[in-house]
C-alpha cells in the first residue's frame, strides 16, 4: 500500500504530551517537516525551553538540550560558537522568550547570532496553569489577570517580531498564525526561509508562530482558533518583518 | 623551564588556553577584568572565541551550551557576578558537564566592595545553587599554583562530568609573581560521545538535560553524582601542610590568607611558638581526614581559622577536628585582610590561653 501521509524523519515516535486544540504539535511537525527537506538531522541542536515545550528534546529526533527558563538563546550561542557548521535552533514560549529571556533573546539577535529561534506566541503562560504572559491581550482573563489585563497595572503586551526586527543583527523575523491550513502552509514556508537564512549564514533568524491555548483559554480547540484569528492577529499583524538579503 | 612574571588574572587565561580552552564567556566586573581582557586578546590568536555576554547570567548559559557540546570553555566573575551565575552551575553539575568558573572573590554581601575577600566560601563549597552538588573548589596561593590548578581543573572537570570552581581572591588575581606553564601533562580522559555534536545514524540522539519529571529517575541521576563524588573524595582531596611535626598550635587557612600566615608562623617560631599550617588546596573535597589526624596528636593543642570572611571554613575545621581539641577563629572581612601582627597576637591568646 502506498504511503500517502507520514511522520516526518526528524520527530522521534514518543506521542506528544500536548492539550488537545494545541497548536505545538503542528509546529514540532513543521519544524520536523523543514529539518527532512533541509537534510540537516545530523548537524542541527535544539534548544528545548522551559514551558509547555520543556519535554521537546523526547520529540525532536536530533541532539537536543534543555535550558534553564528564557536562556536557550544564549545556550544557543555557546553551542553554536563551539560548532560554527551546525544548525542550531530554540523553540520558545511567550513566557521564556519575552518575559524573563528578553535579554537572551535581544542580544542573541543583535549579535546576529547565526541561530534560527521557534517562537511560540499564545498569549499565555501553559506550563504553569494560565498566568498573564508578557503578550496577553489588553482585556484577557488569566489567572494573574483575573479581571482582563488592565494596561495601567500590568503595562502593555510585547510586540517581539516588531521590537527585533529594528536591530541590525536580525536577518529574517516574521511573524506567522497556525490557525487554519492556508495559514500553516504560510508558517512552515517562513520557518524554512528561517532556517536556510542560518545555513547561509546571514544572521539571526525568527519565526514567531501566534498559537493557541484551549486549556487554559477556556475554550474549544475550534474557539482557540477562531480567537487567533479575531483577536491576536488584529493586535500582531502578521508578516515579515525583517528580511535581509544576501 | 622558563618563567614569565606575570598578573595573576592574566595567568588564569594563559593556564586556560595551555589546557586547551578555546571558549571564554565573560561579563564585566571588578577585580578579574584583566582575564576577560587577556583571553578577548589571545583566544582569536588561538582559533577559540572570546564573547563578552550581556550579563553573567547569560555568560554562564553559553558555557552551559559549549560544554554541551564538549568544548573545553571557561567563565570567571567575582562575588556578585558569581551568585548570579549560581542558576547556570546548578544546571551544568546536574546536567554532568565539566568546565572551569573563576571567581576572584571580593568584599559582600551586596554590591560590597572591589578589595579582596574569601566570604564566598559557603557558597563555592556547599553548592551555591539550588539542588543536591559541589563544584570540585581549588584554592590557589600562589601565582604558580594558580597557573597549574587552572590547568588541572580542567582535566578533573573532565573526568569527572563537573564543574570545577578556582576560588581566588583580588589579592591574587591583581599580584605579580614569576610562573611556568610547562608543567601541564594531561590526565587520560574519556571521550565526550554524549556531547551535542549532530546525532550521526549510528546513534540515538544526545539530549543534555537535567529535568527528571519521575521523582525515581530524578534521585538516580543524584545518586550517581554522589557515587562520582565519592570517586572525588577518595583520589583529588589535597592540601599543604608547613611546619605542623611539632606545633602547638595549626592554623587553617588558604589562598591568599595562608600565604600571610606562613610568615606569621615564622616569626612566631623565631619568638619560640611553635605553630604549623594546614593549607587546604581542595576546599571541595575538604580536607577533613588532615585535620582529624593532626587533632590526635598529642603535641597538638589548639586550632585557629584564619579568614578574610565572619568565618565561614572554620565550619569545616571543626567538622575535621570533630571535638578532639578547641577550635578558634580569627578574621576580617568586607575587603581588610588581616595583618601578621593582629594574627600573632591572636596566636599568643591562645598559646598563654590553652
Amino acid at each position: 500500500m502506498a504511503v500517502v501521509f507520514d511522520k516526518p524523519r526528524a520527530l522521534t515516535d514518543t506521542p506528544f504530551h500536548y492539550c488537545p486544540g494545541c497548536t505545538h504539535g503542528i509546529v514540532h511537525r513543521l519544524v520536523a517537516e523543514v529539518i527532512d527537506e533541509l537534510d540537516i538531522q545530523e548537524k542541527t541542536i535544539g534548544i528545548a525551553p522551559v514551558g509547555c515545550a520543556v519535554f521537546a528534546y523526547n520529540y525532536f529526533d536530533c541532539d537536543m538540550h534543555e535550558a534553564a527558563h528564557g536562556r536557550a538563546p544564549a545556550v544557543a550561542t555557546g553551542i553554536k560558537r563551539v560548532l560554527p557548521d551546525n544548525v542550531v535552533f530554540t523553540y520558545q514560549g511567550d513566557g521564556d522568550l519575552a518575559s524573563i529571556g528578553t535579554a537572551e533573546i535581544v542580544h542573541a539577535a543583535t549579535r546576529g547570532e547565526k541561530i534560527t529561534t521557534i517562537f511560540i506566541n499564545n498569549a499565555i503562560y501553559g506550563m504553569t496553569g494560565g498566568q498573564m504572559a508578557p503578550t496577553t491581550l489588553p482585556g484577557q482573563v488569566t489567572t494573574t489577570s483575573p479581571y482582563g489585563r488592565d494596561t495601567e497595572v500590568a503595562g502593555h503586551p510585547v510586540r517581539v517580531s516588531e521590537m527585533l526586527s529594528t536591530l541590525d543583527g536580525a536577518a529574517h523575523i516574521e511573524r506567522v498564525s497556525v490557525h487554519d491550513v492556508p495559514h500553516i502552509i504560510k508558517a512552515k514556508k517562513a520557518i524554512k526561509k528561517a532556517f536556510t537564512c542560518q545555513i547561509e549564514g546571514k544572521g539571526f533568524s525568527l519565526v514567531e508562530v501566534l498559537s493557541t491555548c484551549p486549556s487554559n483559554w477556556g475554550m474549544t480547540p475550534q474557539e482557540a482558533m477562531d480567537w487567533v484569528r479575531d483577536n491576536m492577529i488584529p493586535y500582531y499583524p502578521l508578516g515579515v518583518k525583517k528580511e535581509v538579503e544576501a | 623551564m622558563e618563567k614569565v612574571l606575570m598578573k595573576g588574572n592574566e595567568v588564569i587565561g594563559e593556564a586556560a588556553i595551555q589546557a586547551g580552552c578555546r571558549y571564554f564567556f565573560g561579563y564585566p566586573i571588578t577585580p578579574q577584568n584583566e582575564l576577560p581582557a587577556y583571553m578577548a586578546r589571545r583566544l582569536p590568536q588561538e582559533g577559540g572565541v572570546f564573547l563578552q555576554a550581556e550579563s553573567e547570567i547569560s555568560a554562564i548559559n553559553m558555557v552551559y551550551g559549549a560544554a554541551g557540546a564538549g568544548a573545553r570553555v571557561m567563565t570567571s566573575s567575582s562575588s556578585p557576578g558569581i551568585s548570579l551565575k549560581q542558576e547556570g552551575i546548578s544546571y551544568i553539575a546536574g546536567a554532568e558537564l565539566p568546565c572551569v568558573i573563576v571567581n576572584i572573590m571580593r568584599g559582600g554581601p551586596g554590591l560590597g566592595g572591589i578589595q579582596p575577600g574569601q566570604a564566598d566560601y559557603f557558597q563555592a563549597t556547599k553548592g551555591g545553587g539550588h539542588g543536591d552538588y559541589h563544584p570540585i573548589v581549588l584554592a590557589p596561593s600562589t601565582i604558580q599554583e594558580l597557573a597549574d590548578l587552572v590547568m588541572e581543573g580542567f582535566d578533573l572537570a573532565d573526568a569527572y562530568r563537573n564543574p570545577v570552581m578556582v576560588l581566588g581572591d583580588g589579592m591574587l588575581g591583581q599580584m605579580m609573581e614569576p610562573v611556568s606553564f610547562g608543567g601541564y601533562r594531561g590526565r587520560t580522559l574519556p571521550p565526550k560521545d554524549w556531547a551535542t555534536t549532530g546525532k550521526t545514524p549510528d546513534r540515538a540522539p544526545n539530549i543534555i538535560n537535567s529535568l527528571f519529571i519521575d521523582p525515581q529517575e530524578l534521585e538516580d541521576r543524584v545518586l550517581h553524582i554522589y557515587e562520582k563524588y565519592e570517586t572525588v573524595k577518595a583520589n583529588e582531596v589535597r592540601c599543604e601542610t608547613y611546619r605542623c611535626e611539632d606545633a602547638k598550635i595549626i592554623i587553617a587557612a588558604y589562598g591568599t590568607m595562608a600565604r600571610v600566615v606562613k610568615n606569621v608562623i615564622d616569626r612566631a617560631a623565631a619568638e619560640g611558638v611553635k605553630v604549623g599550617l594546614i593549607r587546604p588546596v581542595t576546599l571541595w573535597p575538604f580536607p577533613y581526614d588532615e585535620f582529624a589526624e593532626w587533632a590526635a596528636k598529642p603535641h597538638v593543642k589548639a586550632f585557629l581559622s584564619v579568614e578574610m570572611s565572619m568565618g565561614q571554613m572554620v565550619e569545616d575545621v571543626r567538622l575535621g577536628v570533630n571535638g578532639q581539641k578547641p577550635v578558634h577563629f580569627y578574621g576580617r572581612t568586607g575587603g581588610m585582610v588581616p595583618e601578621p601582627e593582629t594574627i600573632l597576637a591572636e596566636i599568643k591568646k591562645i598559646a598563654g590561653g590553652e
